[in-house]
């Protein structure tokens, strides 16, 4: 049933506020809800705060940043994760489907066994998935066959595994007492490490390639057609396919490599912004943006809260999103319907 | 307005599917196209469609030849009814039909209060208008071939092109879509669609087009083209004809009588 949209963004809203409220207050150092509130109205108004100094500084310079990263990464990886499922007119594919993921994995390893410095590192990481994406993309799409969408999946697949490989070569090589535990932190993903000058790098990209994708959600429907009918509509799919896998590699490998590989995000939050919004792309992409951010901002939190030592992020994505998959592979036509 | 294909060879980039073949659709007529399976009915809409480089010759649509027009302008002038399908999301039927007028807004546009106008006209002249808020997946075969031609009226175009319309939908809609096809072609509109039932060709369609193995076998008004002889020349198969003996009327049964008739 078509039915308003409002409750469905207010919903994904309230999943958002209530994630920023969660992850300014809670952690080793609780802030009262009373207190952020005096911050921020402090700020805003320009009136010097009454909270002590040390608190201000948590919330400012310890978590904010953290929270802006874990809100764009989120957003991020749920609107590519939207985008690539409308693309490969698939609900169980995500963004490291051609390979992103795991080309800036790659690169982000290389830069740590060269001990290479954050901004290298994050360079290589964006530059491995970019280059993974092209290559995927050049040698899908020189593969003749009548459905170029299956054939650029596998092709995904077959260089996902080689990359893989490669990580795995880094990790065989690497100084088991510097770089391997510096590799395997990364690996499986995390905001621990974000800081201002990491938020650098993230923004742009991820900003970027995010509201190309949001002003394009209007021929996502009809991109979502088997190519033939699309092109029967008007639509010149080749040109704005490749814009659409830019965008989306954009705004995935930027996520990868401030975070490290986090995965499931981007398949199981456009699932949940479909049920809140239905599936019309027009609405669909910026909830999953909305939601994307809520989502990991609360994920992180738990991450961070959970024990007494930090729990990798793509550990906890993944043992959400495990079961999830596995969920929505037993009920995909009910759920379509 | 004319549509037509000339000394068309058509196929795929390994293989040639037919060749030599010359088409022609008017506005306010409906084109039959019939032929044994593989030879070459769904290549040729898709040549005359312009979603298909033709091999040799060239499609031209008002003396101007396709692919000199934009892919935009040809979506404004012909429009494709594919065979029906399960859609991969659920969109709601006005989300479908809206989706074609794709061609008349730009890249970033959203529907227009115009599009959606057009869109419930299209659904109220097709009776689906009740249907707008349900999901595409969820609503009958016959209904859903309804939503792909509001769809396509939606392009506002001047050919609409239906592969296999009545493919796969139950007695009663086959007569609904051919109705349809016919009040089309009173509003104006050329139209070419595809059949494996020529009695479907006799009942909607001006014209027929014979194909097999990529090769014309005949062409013509149907009453003259549609006979027995000719239809089991196309078919390789036996065909009845049965006649009406008090309109005239005749209808064709495929195969031999179940009972041979003692001499």
């Amino acid at each position: 049933m078509t039915r308003s949209p409002l409750p469905g963004f207010l919903i994904a809203l309230g999943v958002l506020v209530a994630g920023l409220l969660l992850a300014f207050t809670v952690g080793r150092y609780p802030v009262a809800l009373g207190d952020l509130l005096q911050v921020l109205i402090a700020k805003l108004t320009g009136q010097p705060s009454t909270v002590p100094p040390a608190v201000e500084s948590v919330i400012w310079q310890v978590r904010g940043p953290r929270v802006i990263a874990a809100v764009l990464v989120g957003a991020a990886l749920a609107v590519a994760g939207s985008a690539f499922q409308g693309l490969f007119r698939n609900p169980l594919v995500s963004p490291d489907i051609l390979g992103a993921s795991s080309g800036a994995a790659l690169g982000a390893v290389f830069g740590i066994f060269l001990s290479l410095g954050v901004f290298a590192i994050q360079f290589f990481a964006f530059l491995g998935g970019l280059i993974a994406v092209a290559a995927v993309y050049v040698i899908g799409s020189s593969v003749r066959s009548r459905d170029p969408i299956l054939v650029l999946v596998l092709t995904g697949v077959v260089i996902g595994s080689l990359l893989g490989a490669g990580v795995g070569l880094l990790k065989y090589l690497a100084d088991p007492y510097n770089q391997l535990p510096a590799m395997t932190f990364w690996l499986l993903g995390s905001l621990a490490a974000a800081n201002v000058s990491d938020l650098v790098p993230l923004v742009g990209p991820v900003a970027l390639g995010t509201l190309v994708l949001i002003a394009l959600r209007w021929r996502m429907n009809a991109m979502s057609l088997p190519e033939e009918e699309a092109r029967a509509l008007g639509i010149a799919t080749g040109p704005l396919r490749v814009a659409i896998v830019a965008a989306a590699t954009l705004t995935t490998s930027a996520s990868v490599a401030t975070a490290g590989i986090i995965g499931w995000v981007g398949l199981v939050v456009p699932h949940l912004a479909r049920s809140l919004v239905g599936p019309d792309f027009a609405r669909l992409v910026p909830a999953s943006a909305i939601l994307g951010g809520g989502y990991l901002l609360l994920i992180d939190t738990l991450a961070r809260t959970m024990a007494p030592v930090e729990v990798p992020l793509g550990i906890l994505t993944a043992v959400v999103g495990t079961p999830f998959f596995i969920w929505l592979l037993a009920n995909v036509q009910k759920t379509w319907s | 307005m004319i549509l037509s294909g000339h000394q068309l060879a058509i196929g795929y980039a390994d293989r040639t599917v037919g060749e030599n073949l010359d088409v022609a659709l008017d506005t306010g007529e409906v084109l039959a196209l019939l032929g044994p399976n593989g030879g070459g009915k769904t290549t040729l809409l898709k040549t005359l469609l312009g979603l298909l480089p033709p091999k040799a010759g060239d499609v031209r649509l008002d003396g101007r030849t396709l692919s000199a027009r934009s892919i935009r302008e040809r979506a404004q002038m012909i429009a494709y009814v594919p065979q029906t399908h399960i859609a991969t999301f659920a969109f709601p039927v006005e989300t479908v039909v809206l989706m074609g007028r794709s061609a008349h807004g730009n890249l970033f546009s959203r529907p227009s209060m115009h599009d959606r106008a057009v869109a419930a006209a299209v659904m109220e002249r097709l009776g689906i208008a009740g249907l707008a808020e349900r999901p595409y997946t969820m609503i009958s075969g016959g209904e859903r071939q309804m939503v792909l031609l509001a769809r396509a009226l939606a392009q506002e175009p001047q050919f609409i092109v239906l592969d296999e319309p009545t493919a796969s939908l139950d007695f009663g809609n086959q007569g609904k879509v051919m109705a349809e096809i016919r009040g089309l072609a009173a509003s104006g509109l050329g139209v070419l669609f595809t059949t494996h039932d020529p009695n479907h060709a006799l009942r909607a369609a001006d014209r027929a087009f014979l194909l097999r193995n990529g090769t014309r076998i005949g062409e013509g008004n149907v009453d003259d083209i549609l006979t027995r002889e000719r239809l089991q020349d196309l078919y390789q198969a036996p065909v009845e004809t049965v006649v009406d003996p008090k309109t005239g009327e005749i209808a064709f049964l495929p195969g031999s009588p179940a009972v041979a008739p003692s001499p």
